[in-house]
Parts: structure tokens; sequence; C-alpha cells
């Protein structure tokens, strides 16, 4: 299966060649029921579970159009700038698979509910990046097989096949861009920022969770390579199911230079399905398109073609969400931050539950705080999404609520999340149960300082002579004295108001 | 005929087979006859000729008598029944029926049970219609003589070594060999009225969307309709009102009221069509058309004029290209319907030793299941689909189809209901046309025109050719929605010419 890739580096294959994109990204709509039938979309269900005659194709089955996914995929095509179509029909699309209990899938063809947009994307040093989109169209997912036996996990060598039908049928609109072309070297930041803000957009339109990891959002890679300055695309790899926003960059990467080599040593890219490795960071190729596939596409006559009025157009156009872009433009000033630091909460996706925390009552900077500091890090060492974690903003925030009436300092507020991620319950439960409260009793606190002066008359001596920097010296000694119990701000005052120095 | 039922002068029950279903179901009603005695009467009908016949692939005893046991309960216990309770009925053998096998006259479907009913199962069921069993039909509809069968053809019970039309022959020859006095069709090129109109019977094909298509094994979505036969216009009407109206699981289904075929009916008994104008298709005549056929068609033109209607005639030029666009729409709407039949989730599978792929598991199960008359239709179909081809086969019949429709238009423009003979041929030998299917598809000539622009149309029959001895079928189109036009017309020729001759024309069929 592996074949060594040739490659050349990043540097040399931009400095000849022109990288042409173009993204093909599936969501997974998150209606109640699915596409065509009345049947449950809930994830983690029995096998064939969520199953009845329209979704499992049986004879004489037939299909009604779920008029919630028509609306999303209404919002979606404004959120994304486009004209919605005023008729359009559902198509067949005609091919064999076992996954696909009909032999064709339900979908859109030459008539899209939404087409002739474009997103601005943001890249990491603020500027803007416009993304034209064709368009964006409904259509149903297939059911899932495992593959049993065989070397590869594909259907091919595979001894039998397990077919789950809970997904078959389930809503999918299917967003794809014109080429992406100016991008050049920074092809696969693009790339990744087009996916991050078409994440957010889908998310703060509440059509879908949008989870890359769980398979909500899938993204198809094709790329090409012209010699710079040349008008004509060149032939195009097409990278299948790139599923984190990081492969996303990394497919990028890594088919601009396998071009390159190919082109720079006289060789040509052929026109292939390839296939993304998550371990290698590398492609693949899947099956050689020896003839373009034809699907028989027409137009499906068991659905009456879909005309949204254009009231409803207008009305759904009123009731869109603030967009994404614009909602970081505002939070970004209310929050006082960079453009750098910005991008670096949308990277993390930590800006929804930032807000919910500060919704909750915790100031700006200490949400922004712990979700992008401890609770980042936690995120990543586990390899989850930030909403995944096992913490509510509600909880983060009566941290920070802790933190700020100072009752916790920052190593015993560590303790309490990481308490709440292992499940000992609420911050005040964790506090109680690992008796982490500061030492706030004046009293107890004066008499930890006294000693910690009388145990260190020559850095006391310092103090009083006006070198205030020496404090730590005694801080350290209080904190140590309290079990880092103190809250080292107020020992920090008490010493130098002992000691008879301004801070 | 009248709604009374049928007790001869002694005051013993006549024959319960001989009566119409709506005498049946008065019989019922009134206590004459209990349900399970009509229900047993046509078993015993069935178990005496079918052999000869093989009109029903499956026959649901169990579940006949248990319907019409129910029946009789509900009546010992007064309440109410409806107009078709207790009544026998032949299903076609491609609406699924939940617990009992459903075959659409293909080996690829060969021993499955569907879990579910169709929605028109449900509603003769809620109606307490009982269903004797299952009827013989073309493979998936495709057909014109019922030869197509994988279970074996049906006989005509006017004569059993020929055709009883197709694809809905079992049904047809059903009502004609007493052993239903209702059946349930499809029609998707004239599968309802071409049978109907070779075994002196009566078969409407709804107007498309009358009659919800869930639970309906599909051939060709966009021409399918589902539809009622019988051995009288009222009878048809009866069934009619219980299968149509709109149906929120089937999209095309048509989401108004149902048009009133039971009162056009009986209306149209009382043989008054004064006022009405009454287009004659000009194309359908002339060479193909038997002597027979057309002779007993201006004898029906001539009641209808003797009865007050007008007569003019329409021409309706695209109609010359409805076979043509037929055969590349119906085909192309197959070749994706049937690819759900694989072997891997249900019916067939062929191959699976464990050393086959999926892909040869499906080739060797389609190879095994399917007929030659299917495997050339999804040939043809996945043709003209292929990118290339599409434009000039199946985009150029969509035009077609647009042109017939505007044909339709026209005339209905002018005139209130279009008539023709049905079929430009009495029934045909069996074997005839067998391998040559050109022939049999020109069968569908005069029907095929109603489906592709969505109107409903009715076949009845006006007579026997006089050079064979066999029903003439007389066709009536009305626009879509007119489905009443149909009955009043239809009961009205009905009534003329039952007069004329003394006595229905199944009376004329030979003894089985
Ligand atoms: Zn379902």
């Amino acid at each position: 299966m592996t074949v060594t890739e040739e490659l050349v580096s990043y540097e040399d294959a931009l400095a000849a060649y022109d990288p042409v994109m173009g993204l093909e990204v599936h969501v997974e709509l998150g209606t109640k029921t699915k596409m065509f039938c009345g049947c449950s979309t809930r994830l983690g269900a029995e096998p064939n579970s969520q199953t009845c005659p329209t979704c499992l194709g049986l004879p004489g089955s037939l299909p009604v159009v779920n008029a919630t996914g028509v609306e999303s995929a209404i919002k979606i095509g404004l959120a994304l700038n486009c004209e919605i179509a005023e008729w359009c029909r559902f198509a067949r699309k005609n091919y064999f698979y076992p996954d696909m209990p009909k032999n064709f899938q339900t979908s859109q063809y030459d008539e899209p509910i939404a087409f002739n947009g474009y997103l601005d994307v943001a890249l990491e040093d603020g500027e803007t990046f416009r993304v034209h989109i064709e368009r964006a169209h409904m259509e149903e997912d297939t059911g899932k097989s495992t593959h049993i036996g065989g070397a590869t996990g594909r259907i091919h060598g595979a001894v039998h096949s397990l077919l789950d039908y809970n997904r078959a049928g389930i809503p999918l609109i299917e967003i794809v861009t014109k080429p992406i072309v100016g991008a050049g070297s920074r092809a696969p930041e693009v790339a990744k920022a087009y996916v991050t803000e078409l994440r957010e957009l889908i998310r703060a339109l509440g059509v879908s969770e949008a989870r890359m990891e769980m398979g909500q959002m899938r993204c198809d890679v094709n790329l090409s390579l012209r010699p710079n300055g040349s008008e004509t695309f060149g032939t195009r790899s097409e990278t299948k199911n790139v599923n984190s926003l990081r492969s996303v960059e990394r497919a990028v990467r890594f088919e601009i230079q396998r071009h390159a080599a190919l082109l720079a040593s006289g060789g040509s890219v052929v026109q292939e399905t390839r296939h993304f490795h998550e371990d290698t960071g590398s492609t693949t190729s899947g099956r050689i398109k020896e003839e373009a596939e034809d699907y028989r596409y027409f137009p499906e006559p068991d659905l009456v073609p879909v005309a949204p009025s254009r009231e409803w157009v207008e009305e759904l156009c009123s009731r869109l969400p603030e967009l994404p872009r614009v909602r970081r433009e505002r939070l970004k000033a209310e929050w006082d931050i960079s453009d750098h630091e910005m991008q670096s909460v949308l990277n993390a996706g930590a800006i929804d539950p930032i807000v919910a925390t500060i919704d909750a009552g915790a100031p700006a900077d200490q949400a922004r705080k712990w979700w992008m500091g401890e609770l980042a890090r936690r995120a990543n060492e586990d390899g989850v999404e930030l909403t995944a974690l096992p913490i509510t903003p509600v909880q983060v925030a009566r941290v920070c609520a802790l933190v700020v009436e100072g009752s916790l300092n920052d190593k015993l507020a560590r303790q309490v999340i990481e308490g709440v991620l292992v499940g000992e319950g609420d911050p005040d439960q964790v506090v109680d149960k690992r008796g982490l409260a500061v030492v706030s009793d004046e009293g107890a606190l004066g008499t930890a300082v006294d000693e910690a002066i009388a145990g260190n008359q020559a850095v006391a001596e310092k103090i009083r002579s006006g070198k205030v920097a020496a404090a730590g010296a005694l801080v350290g000694a209080v904190m140590k004295a309290t079990g880092g119990k103190a809250d080292a701000a107020r020992v920090r005052e008490l010493i130098l108001e002992k000691l008879g120095v301004q801070s | 005929m009248n709604d009374k039922a049928g007790v001869d002068e002694a005051g013993a029950m006549a024959d319960l087979t001989r009566l119409t279903a709506a005498e049946t179901a008065v019989a019922i009603a009134s206590g004459e006859a209990s349900a399970v005695e009509v229900a047993k009467a046509h078993l015993d009908r069935i178990a005496a000729v079918d052999e000869k016949v093989h009109a029903f692939l499956h026959i649901d005893t169990e579940g006949a008598l248990r319907a019409a046991e129910a029946v009789d309960a509900k009546r010992a216990q007064g309440e109410k029944l409806g107009p078709l309770a207790g009544v026998p009925l032949a299903l076609k053998d491609i609406f699924t029926t939940e617990g009992v096998p459903t075959t659409v006259g293909s080996k690829i479907l060969e021993g499955w049970i569907p879990p579910y009913d169709a929605t028109l199962t449900k509603r003769l069921k809620q109606a307490d219609v009982v269903i004797l069993g299952k009827t013989n039909m073309d493979e998936f509809a495709m057909g014109s003589s019922t030869e197509n069968s994988a279970y074996g053809p049906t006989g005509n019970p006017w004569d059993l070594t020929r055709i009883p039309g197709g694809s809905g022959g079992g049904s047809a020859a059903a009502l004609a060999s007493f052993q239903a006095p209702l059946a349930i069709g499809t029609d998707t090129g004239g599968s309802i009225r071409q049978p109907a109109a070779v075994t002196g019977t009566v078969g409407v094909k709804p107007t498309y969307g009358g009659v919800s298509r869930y639970g309906m094994v599909a051939f060709s979505s966009s021409l399918d309709q589902g539809g009622p036969c019988a051995r009288t216009v009222l009878d048809a009407a009866l069934l009619h009102e219980v299968i149509a109206g709109h149906d929120p699981m089937d999209s095309t289904s048509i989401d108004a009221p149902v048009p009133p075929v039971v009162e056009a009916a009986r209306e149209g008994r009382k043989g008054d069509v004064r006022g009405m104008r009454i287009g004659v298709v000009k194309e359908f005549a002339g060479e193909g058309y038997q002597a027979g056929v057309m002779q007993r068609f201006t004898e029906s033109v001539e009641l209808l004029r003797e009865l007050g209607a007008e007569i003019v005639e329409v021409s309706c030029p695209a109609f010359d290209y409805a076979l043509a666009a037929y055969y590349l729409i119906a085909p192309s709407e197959c070749s994706s319907n049937l690819a759900r039949f694989d072997g891997l989730r249900y019916g067939l599978r062929v191959g699976d030793d464990g050393t086959k792929s999926a892909e040869d598991v499906t080739s060797l199960t389609r190879e095994a299941g399917f007929g030659p008359e299917v495997k050339r239709r999804i040939m043809l179909g996945t043709y003209a689909l292929s990118s290339g081809y599409y434009d000039a086969y199946y985009g150029s019949a969509q035009k077609v189809r647009t042109l017939i429709t505007r044909d339709f238009q026209r005339a209905f423009g002018d005139v209130d209901v279009l008539i023709s003979p049905t079929t430009p041929t009495t029934a045909f030998p069996i074997g005839e046309r067998a391998d040559d299917p050109m022939a049999m598809y020109l069968a569908d000539l005069c029907t095929i025109p109603a489906n592709l622009a969505g109107n409903a149309a009715m076949s009845l029959p006006c007579g026997l050719a006089p050079e064979d001895g066999l029903p003439v079928g007389l066709q009536i189109i009305a626009p879509a929605m007119a489905d009443d036009r149909l009955y009043r017309v239809g009961a009205a020729v009905e009534a003329g010419f039952v007069e004329r001759w003394g006595h229905p024309l199944l009376e004329e069929a030979p003894a089985l």
C-alpha cells in the first residue's frame, strides 16, 4: 500500500508553482429526524435501530423531504452570501455500494438550493481572504460499513462486512468552493482558515455542532498546481475525508510538495482519489479513475421540486444570528485583545466557552485565561475539543469568581479545575473535599508573615531599605509555611505593610 | 343489475361469486350473507378454477377469513359497515402486505415478507375489504401479457390459450373468472386498462398522484399509478373512493379532495350524457388496428351520440411519439429504481459461498433474479441516462412528454373527455409476441399518453370482436383530477350496452 512519494521542499514548490484548491465540505445537519424519513438521527444508538422502510430502501418505500433540513440549507446559503434558488430539484446519483440502501444517493445535481456566494476568512495576521462559493446543496448520508478481515480495513480483501444504516439518510449539506486561486504559499493556511470559519458559521447558525472528530463535518481537498504565471489549471488530485483542521492544512501542504515533485521531474499528476493519513501527514493513492465515473444523474421522480417562497427566505435572512466574523470583531474590541490573540482563541475553538463563561459572571480576562491556558492544555493532551472537556462554562466562571474574591490563588484554582475534570463535582465541592481554600484568616496569615520576617531578617532589612523586589522570597516562605493555600498577593501586601514599605 | 343482493325467486342465495361488489356489500350489510360465507365462496372458486387460470401467486386463506370474521363481528355488534365491508379483493403482487409475501412477479423477491403495509393495503384493511391474495403480473410490471412473470403466465378466462393482458393480467383474470369481484392494479403504460380491455372488465388509472404509491414497488416512479379494477363501473368507483386521497408518505400524492367518483357513476347509470363534448382521438386508428376493434369502437361512439353527447374529432399529433418517449423514460427510471435489488439485504442472494466479493454476489444475484425483459429495460435505461446520451434520449423524451401534455391541454380546452380503443387488438395467443418486444410494446400504444401526461383514464367493455369473439375495450381519458368524468361517461356507456345486450358482457364468457 505505501508508496514512498518523492517530495520537494515546500519553498521550492512554491517558487515554481501556483497552487489552485477546491474544497468540498460535507456537514451533517443536526435535525431531529433524517432527510427523507422520520427516523431519529441520534448518535450512538444500537446499529440499525434507527431505520425504517424508507432509509433502508425497502421496495415500495418513498422519501419525504425534511422541511427543517431545507431551512438549514437556506440559512447556510444565506450566511455564505449565496443566491437561494426559487425552484430546485433533488436528483439521483446512481452507483452501487453496499452502504447505500437504494444504490443511489438522493442529492442535488445541477439545481442546488444555494449558489454563487463567498466567505471572508481571517488569516493569522488579521488579513482577510475571500473564498468564493460555487454552491451548497442538500443530500443524504450513506450507511456505515465496517469491513472485517483483510489488511486494509477496506472492502477489498475483507472477509465480511457489517453494515449500520442508522446514518443512512441523515441530512448533509455539501458546500463546494470555486477554485481558490491567489493564495500562493498561504494555501494551506487559507484552507484551514476557510474550514475553521465555515465550522464557526455552521455552529453560529445552530444547524449542526460540526464536530469534525465525530464526522459531523468532513472535508475533501482538491489540489492542482500550475506553473507560476500560467492561466490554465493543472491536473488535480482529490484527497478524501480530511477530518481535522490541522489535517486540512497538512494535506494541502503535502499535496503541493508531491505534485511539485512529479511535475519538476517531468512527470504528470494522475487524476485520482487519495487518502490522507493522520499519523504520517501524507496521502496515498486510492483508486485511479480510469474513466470519469458516470453517476447517471436524473431528477428524483419521487420528490416534488423545492420552491422556497421569497417571503420565507426573507424571513430566514432577517433572523440570521450575528455571523462569526462580525461577532469576533465585536468580542475583540470588548475583550481588548489583538488580532493575533483573537486568532488563537478561534483556533482553539474557545470563543463560545469563553463567552458563556463571561455570561456566567466571570471577567473577560479571567475567562480567557483559563480556557486558553489550563483547559486548552488539557484538551490538547486528551486530543479532544475544548467543549468536549467535562467542565461547564458555569463551573469555570465559579472558579474565576473564587480567584477574584481571593478564596483561591492560581495554583489552587488549577487543582480545583483538575478536581472538576476528574468528576469530583462542582468547584465548591472540590474546594471542600480537597480543603483547597486559601488561608484568608488574617490572624493566621499575620502570624505566618511575622514568622517569615523573623526567620529572614536579612531579607526583611533589604525590603525596608527599598528593595521591594526582594519581597518574593518572603512570600515564598509564607506560601511554603501555609502549604500553598495563601493568597500570594495578600501575603505580599501584608509583608510590605508590616515592614512599613509602600507597595 | 341493481344494488339489491342476488336473491333468487326461491329465496336462496345465488352464487355469491356472481354478485357485483355493490351487491355483495348490501348482502353482507343486510345479513343475507355473512362475510365469511362470501369469502369462503370465493376461496372455493379459486380452488376450483385457479389451477387453470393462474391468476394468483399467493392465496391468503387465513388472512381473508380473519378479515371476514371481523366484519361479521362488527355487524353483530351493530357497528356501521363501510360501503365495501366484507367484499373480497384480489391484490396485485406489487403492493407490500405486512407478513404476506410480495414478489412483484420476480424471482429476485422470492420469499421476501415485507415488514410493512402499503398505504393502499392499509386503506383496504381499514375499509374492511377482504384481501384474498396476491395476483400474478409481468415481472416488475414490465409487460403487456403477464408472460414475463417469473412464476408462469396467466390465462385469459375467455380463452385460456390467450394472454389476459399485462402487467396486471392476474387481477383482470381473477375478475373475469369470478374469483373476486374487485381487484387492484397498477398502470404505468396501460397495465390496468389493457388487461381490462382484453378480459371484458373495467379498469381505471386514476390521475397521477390520486392514489398513494407508498408501498407500491416502483417500476417508473413518474408514471406508476395504482387503481381500481372491477366488473362494473360503479364497483370501480366504490373501490376508487376507498383507495384514493392524499398520503403524506408520498410526496407526489395530490393534497385535494377525491373527485366525486361514486356520485358520478350513479349519475351516469341513468344514461344521460347530454351536454358533454367527447373527442375522438384521430391518431388512434388505422394500420395495426383490428377491424373488429374499430367496429366496436365506432358503435361506442354512436351510442354516446345517441345518449346525447356531442362528438368531435380531435388531433393530438405528439401522441405519435408517445411510445418512443415512454420506452426511454420508463426504462431510465426503472434502471435506478431496481438498483436496490442487490442481494445484500432482502430477497434472493446467489453466490454467497464465502469466496466471492459483494460485487460478485450482486452480479450473480441480478443475473439469476431478473428476467430477460427486466434486464432489457435496465440496460436501455442505463444507456439512456449515460452522460453523453442523456440529452439525446432522456432529455428528448421529457420534451416529448411536455408536448403530449400540451396536446391534452389543447384537447381538453375543447372537449370534456377523449375516447379511443383501449388497445389495437384483442387478446393474442400466449407466446405469439414473446420473442418480439416491439410487437408487444404496441399493445400499449393508446394507453401510454395518459400516463405521460398524468391524466385519468378508464377502460370498459364495448363488445366482442366479431372475428374472434374476444372482448374489446373502450378507453375514456379525462383531465387530471377530473376522474369523475370517466365514471359518468363510463357508467352511461355500460348501461347503454347492457341494455342493448340484455346482460353484462362477462356472462358470455365460457364456463371454466
Ligand atoms: Zn428511516
